[in-house]
């Protein structure tokens, strides 16, 4: 097994045998902060269970195994998406098709979607919007710490642009599907910006899902600018396979009167680990942080939250539920951070885990850091096995044990879906939940790609 | 149609039913009554198939069958229903989808198709008016921030939603104003038919001011130490407990092991 400086020195090559290609395509800003980025996980390293923040996450394995390929797409993963589109059917959102994390079209880099929300690629964006992507690209992954943002800002080729100009409001979600695809196994970092200007409203589903077996490490970070009194709802649904790894670390930074939430639907995947940071920068912002986590066999999911009250009057709220069954483990760490003068913050944090099996783990960690006096903060962590009670109410009227435990775990569940602030994604999201605990889920039966 | 022969049983080794000798036929109204802690709820959840209490001695058999040896679901779908004392709140599972998740199994038990979306929301309603469901309360969560009265009303709703053969009601009055007593107690009657049974268990007469029942039982520490008709509860209710607990040894009817 190689050493530790051995894994470095690896990523260290990667960089200088993709660095040329990686720079021909991408714009100055990005290239101009490589160098640096390099440096910084060099020093840095792959992160390991001594560090505080992946104690529970292992995710060192992933980055030893020698992946075919680091994933820059080409023409004909282009075609391959274009042949995706022409089997789109009942469309009720404004649908994007993605290969591997990156938005893929030859000739329209950069679309303009009914309602006027503007869509495509990093690099495209960044001779378009120029100064949209100069005042944003990478100011809300400042001062991290986490070698993996460090490795995509050195690495990620391009990603997914999303501009909502102010006052923008869209009636219907835009639905992005991730089609991680390959016939080779790849390892591919993707890095996307989300700009909802002022007054701005629009919704964002991301379904990432596996099309081929191949073992896929994907490493993408997003950063999302939510301005004044604007309304951002990112709503994530995970169905990858045992195979698969997922690592996504997603800042969102809120100005004054802006509503936001984040949602993490995790239905199936190998590995799975969401960071997510809400900085909350303008006063009466509120967040609402969600995730749930179905895991079974040998399935991990690491949802990892970081909610900083910067200034005074705002409400965050973390609702994480998840159920283990079989070995599979799930990690829960939930800071809430309050600046000295974030008076009058509201802070909530629940997190609540159903173990099916006593092989299952579940780690839950609390973090609260507050420096103000005039502060509401709640936090509570429960784990736990489904209510016997509840089970002999529910076998008491006919129905039988198999049944009974699929409606609690369901009820259990819906408790975050209920939460998701966009009505009309509830009933969707519901029936994922009930295909996925019916172990029924092949592919999301609300994907507008049918790929069988 | 339910036969209880000398059944004892305990929890945690401490003996709470000390041989029970019950008969309920077809057509028939039970009331069974006692003071706290005489074994009333025990007995109904006995019946119903909830494993905290050994069964140490004695047989249940209903409709000729070895009820003891079901599974709580079984006898649901046999045609047993449980009024709860404490109904369990449930969230996350709505009334509509516990409903009809109950209704079909009962239906694919007697070897019936699913009802129809429409067709089960048309039963629902006829339901509903028929017990006087606060329609409502069907949209919400199986008894999630029901009021106390909200969730026995809803326990009458689901026996009238299952129309079981023999149901019965552990304390369904307690804790109800009067108003919700009588709507219960209406549901009640209204679901009676010529072949079906009910055994209401209770602590207090005023709920048999409305449902007037065939038969009266005392049960008291593990024994029916009386039985006789309705009048036996309005004399419970004028001389209280204590008479039938200084009156057991006199009392020509008081259980004996070996009697029945």
């Amino acid at each position: 097994m190689e050493t530790r400086n051995e894994l470095t020195d690896k990523f260290s090559r990667l960089f200088s045998q993709t660095i040329p290609g990686i720079r021909a395509s991408s714009f100055e800003l990005f290239n101009s902060a490589r160098e640096k980025a390099m440096e910084k996980f060099l020093e840095l390293g792959i992160p390991t269970r001594k560090n505080e923040a992946y104690k529970y996450t292992n995710v060192e394995p992933l980055f030893r195994h020698d992946y075919d390929s680091f994933f820059i797409p080409g023409p004909d993963d282009f075609a391959k998406a274009e042949r995706f589109k022409c089997d789109v059917a009942d469309l009720d959102s404004h649908g994007v098709i993605l290969i591997n994390g990156f938005y893929p079209t030859i000739a329209d880099k950069i679309k303009k979607l009914p309602g006027g929300v503007w869509i495509g690629s990093l690099n495209e964006a960044a001779k378009k919007f120029r100064d949209v992507v100069e005042k944003h690209f990478g100011k809300y992954i400042s001062g991290e710490n986490d070698s993996l943002i460090h490795l995509n800002t050195a690495l990620a080729s391009d990603g997914v642009f999303i501009y909502v100009p102010p006052g923008v409001r869209l009636n219907k979600p835009i639905q992005i599907i991730n089609l991680v695809e390959s016939e080779k196994d790849i390892f591919n970092q993707h890095r996307n910006l989300i700009v909802a200007e002022e007054d701005s409203d629009v919704s964002l589903i991301v379904c990432d899902h596996t099309l081929s077996p191949n073992r896929f490490l994907t490493n993408g970070v997003t950063e999302a600018f939510v301005g004044k009194n604007a309304v951002f709802n990112l709503i994530r649904v995970q169905n990858e396979h045992n195979n698969s790894s997922k690592i996504t670390s997603t800042f969102i930074y809120q100005e004054s009167g802006s509503r936001v939430s984040s949602n993490n639907i995790t239905l199936h995947g190998g590995l799975v680990r969401n960071t997510t940071k809400h900085m909350l920068a303008g006063e009466r912002a509120e967040c609402l942080s969600l995730g749930l986590y179905l895991a079974d066999k040998f399935q991990h999911v690491d949802n990892y939250v970081n909610v900083e009250h910067l200034v005074p009057d705002c409400n965050s709220n973390q609702l994480f539920k998840g159920v283990l069954d079989d070995m599979s483990t799930a990690a829960f760490n939930g800071r809430i951070f309050v600046a000295k003068d974030a008076q009058r913050t509201s802070a909530y944090q629940r997190n609540s885990t159903i173990l099916l099996t006593p092989d299952t783990k579940m780690n839950s960690k609390p973090q609260l850091e507050i420096l103000a006096d005039d502060v509401k903060c709640t936090h509570g962590a429960t784990v736990g096995q489904l209510d016997e009670n509840a089970m002999f109410y529910l076998q008491s009227r006919g129905i039988s044990k198999a049944e009974a435990r699929l409606l609690l775990m369901f009820g259990f569940a819906h408790d975050v879906i209920r939460n998701i602030p966009v009505e009309p994604l509830r009933q969707r999201m519901d029936d994922l939940v009930m295909q996925r605990l019916r172990g029924e889920l092949s592919r999301c039966a609300s994907c507008m790609v049918k790929c069988g | 149609m339910l036969v209880i022969r000398n059944l004892r049983a305990s929890i945690e080794g401490r003996e709470i039913l000390k041989g029970i000798n019950l008969e309920v036929k077809e057509g028939e109204i039970h009331a069974i009554m006692g003071p706290n802690g005489s074994g009333k709820s025990t007995l109904a959840s006995i019946l119903a198939g909830r494993d905290f209490a050994d069964v140490t001695e004695g047989t249940v058999k209903y409709y000729g069958k070895d009820l003891l040896s079901m599974a709580p679901e079984e006898r649901s779908r046999e045609g047993i229903f449980l009024g709860f004392q404490y109904p369990i709140e449930i969230p996350g599972v709505s009334m509509v989808n516990f409903l009809k998740t109950a209704v079909n199994e009962h239906r694919k038990h007697k070897g019936l198709e699913p009802l129809s979306a429409s067709d089960f929301l048309k039963m629902m309603r006829e339901k509903k008016e028929l017990v006087e469901i606060d329609s409502k309360l069907a949209n919400r969560s199986v008894n999630e921030g029901f009021s106390g009265g909200e969730k026995k009303k809803n326990e009458i709703f689901q026996m009238a939603m299952l129309e079981p053969k023999l149901a019965i009601l552990d304390e369904t009055d307690s804790g109800l104003d009067i108003d919700a007593l009588k709507i219960v107690a209406n549901g009640v009657n209204r679901l009676r038919k010529p072949d079906n049974a009910t055994i209401v268990i209770t602590h207090y007469q005023r709920l048999l001011d409305y449902i007037i029942p065939d038969h009266v039982h005392v049960l008291y520490d593990g024994r029916i130490v009386r039985s006789a008709g309705k009048e036996l509860a309005l004399e419970l209710e004028k001389k209280g407990y204590e008479w039938i607990k200084t009156g057991e040894e006199n009392s020509v009817q008081t259980w004996k092991p070996g009697m029945s």
